[in-house]
């Protein structure tokens, strides 16, 4: 298994800037997602980590080797992408001998069928070693392409959003089997995802791009409780943290919205300096003796828990809460939030105050 | 509103009187009557000729012979000459008309300047008429100042009063005029392709030629049949180059039918002949379209 390094990386498409200056460094056996929106740039560092697209500027390390030159092959990479690419016209199992039947592997016949039994067998897919992959669905599709990457036992596994094409049960399903397959063997995971919860519960560091920037790296705990700015804030947390646009007077905050909480004092944040206040709904509090009103807006039950969507104002907040509370559509309620958890951001570049 | 209503297709069919299945059967009556008129009635028509010894030129009767039309042509060796020298340049012309046109397909099937200029002009012998092409490669041939002579250096080579060379000119000409179209087929199979397969090869580590084989050519091996049956259709009964190039001396099957029924005006004769050709290339057909099902079916 191998550690990745990306140095001041920069690729253009003609007049299009699709990565700027990005730093990256994957550890052995770590499981990195890069989270970003479409066009973030996340598909082509992945390429250029494949070796499929050169980078405009900038170098890629392999285990400390400069693989700048190096076509696809020679870097010893498994990609896993979205629209599968099983090759049409074989078996499963021809599908997964693919990569080892290779001139240049030279992988003996006894050996190819013990890895394609030990890789089916992995993924649950023995059943289906001899059927053509056109006959297959979805999830198994995706075990199938899965399932060619882990027999060649690259170096590196990069995956390209390979679960965003299947239904939410199987994706469910897929997140956990592909992390126990990570921790398993012990590879070198780069999951590329737009899917917040696919990062947190996949990754054990998270890079958030923002077009072609890296803005953050850190474990999912650190990108969730302390973001660099309001887009990381953003982008992870389901339902969305709150954002709420205030200053900070006598020592509370103060939303434009129109009411005041308590905030710990924070020199920095000074005195009537226009903030952002981010919140995550877990810790906006619906209790009785809350010093600031809201109306309730909206409620989504889950079972779970409850997610309440408070109108103050013009403004809109959610909280979650427990299920068995009962609330009123329009009913006046009281809340508060966790003062020791209310992050602050500079309202004219969104970078938190806590760095 | 009342706009509206005449605009209404079916408001105003309803309004004469159509019924759907009345359109439908007016846009497919021309055609019905077409292919009774030019088609059937002819196949027909020359199926019963092909049991007789009726001659078109000569003002009497046709005589009802049973089947010995069939059993003196099939007993002929002239006539299975003809059909010998047809396989030679079906497989000839067609076997070349694959193998370039497959090759320049390979060489379009990338980005490059001018690709669609450079792609309309390789078409542009396809859609020439024969009669032109085959009259200005006889130039070409010519013996004393063809410039094809001139460029090899092969000084007064026959290449079209001899048979044998006759034969193989001919098929290059046709080689020619049609690789395009194979070519044509091609590309659209290797366009069909989707990239992310050879991404995924490469990075599978498969070299070049494994690639080819187990990728690309599985992909248009459908395509390829389906150019394959068309241009051995047309090969097969090829009569327009060989005419025009050579009267004589590429004696295939089509120009022997030619000969029989408008030179020597055997008509039921030549009747029978043809059959026994429809036959011969219904069955090479057949066995196409069975090994393109077993194809498309894997």
């Amino acid at each position: 298994m191998a550690h990745i390094e990306l140095r001041n990386i920069t690729k253009t498409f003609g007049a299009n800037t699709a990565l700027r200056g990005l730093d990256l460094e994957v550890a052995d056996g770590q499981f990195f997602v890069l989270l970003g929106e479409t066009g973030a740039g996340k598909t082509t560092t992945l390429r250029i980590v494949a070796g499929l697209e050169r980078p405009t500027g900038g170098s890629v390390l392999i285990d400390g080797v400069d693989v700048g030159d190096w076509s696809a092959a020679e870097r010893d990479v498994a990609l896993v992408l979205q629209q599968y690419s099983l090759y049409p016209r074989y078996t499963v199992r021809e599908n997964l001998e693919f990569p080892l039947k290779s001139k240049i592997r030279r992988v003996e016949p006894d050996e190819i069928r013990a890895r394609v039994e030990r890789a089916a067998k992995t993924l649950r897919i023995e059943h289906l070693l001899d059927r053509k992959t056109d006959l297959l669905s979805g999830g198994e599709m995706q075990r199938v392409s899965i399932g060619r990457a882990i027999v060649r036992k690259p170096r590196v596994f990069l995956m390209d959003e390979p679960l965003s094409a299947l239904d939410a049960k199987l994706r469910e399903a897929l997140r956990t089997e592909l992390k126990n397959l990570q921790m398993n063997l012990g590879a070198t995971f780069l999951f590329v995802t737009h899917d917040q919860v696919e990062a947190m519960s996949m990754g054990d560091r998270i890079g958030v791009l923002d077009r072609g920037r890296l803005v953050q790296v850190g474990t999912p705990a650190e990108i969730y409780t302390s973001p660099k700015n309001t887009f990381v804030a953003r982008s992870v947390g389901s339902p969305p943290i709150n954002l709420i646009d205030g200053a900070i007077r006598d020592g509370r905050a103060v939303a434009e919205a129109g009411f005041a909480l308590p905030v710990p004092a924070r020199g920095e944040a000074g005195t009537d300096r226009p903030l952002i206040f981010g919140v995550r709904p877990e810790d906006l509090l619906i209790e009785r003796d809350a010093p600031a009103e809201a109306r309730v807006h909206d409620v989504e039950n889950y079972g779970v828990e409850k997610v309440v969507t408070l109108r103050v104002g013009d403004m809109l907040l959610r909280a979650t809460t427990s299920a068995r509370q009962q609330l009123d559509i329009d009913a006046p309620v009281r809340f508060s939030w966790r003062p020791d958890k209310v992050l602050l951001f500079d309202r004219a570049d969104g970078t938190s105050l806590r760095q | 509103m009342a706009v509206l209503a005449t605009l209404d297709p079916n408001s105003r069919a309803a309004s004469r009187g159509w019924s759907d299945l009345t359109i439908r059967n007016a846009f497919i009556l021309p055609t019905i009557i077409f292919l009774i008129v030019f088609n059937i009635f002819p196949l027909v028509y020359s199926l019963g000729f092909s049991f007789t010894n009726y001659r078109a030129s000569v003002n009497r009767p046709a005589e009802f012979v049973g089947l010995q039309n069939y059993r003196e042509l099939l007993s002929n060796p002239d006539i299975w000459n003809n059909f010998t020298i047809t396989a030679q340049y079906v497989i000839l012309s067609v076997g070349g008309q694959m193998i370039v046109g497959f090759g320049l397909a390979l060489l379009l099937n990338r980005k490059f300047p001018f690709k669609g200029l450079v792609t309309t002009l390789l078409l542009l012998p396809m859609m020439l008429s024969p009669a032109v092409v085959g009259l200005f490669w006889k130039l070409l041939y010519d013996p004393s100042w063809g410039p094809i002579n001139y460029a090899l250096g092969i000084g007064k080579f026959e290449w079209l009063s001899n048979p044998t060379n006759a034969l193989i000119a001919t098929a290059l000409t046709d080689i020619w005029m049609w690789s395009p179209f194979v070519m044509l087929l091609a590309l659209a199979g290797l366009s069909a392709v989707p990239k992310h397969l050879y991404e995924a090869a490469a990075i599978d580590r498969a070299g070049t030629f494994y690639t080819f084989f187990r990728i690309t050519l599985p992909l248009i091996t459908p395509l390829l049949l389906i150019a394959l049956i068309f241009r051995t259709m047309e090969a097969f009964k090829t009569f327009d180059l060989p005419f025009v190039m050579s009267t004589a001396n590429v004696q295939t099957i089509a120009i022997r039918l030619y000969q029989m029924a408008f030179q020597s005006w055997d008509t039921g004769r030549a009747s029978a002949l043809a059959y026994i050709v429809l036959i011969v290339v219904l069955a090479i057909t057949n066995i196409y379209v069975k090994y393109l099902n077993k194809v498309k079916e894997r």
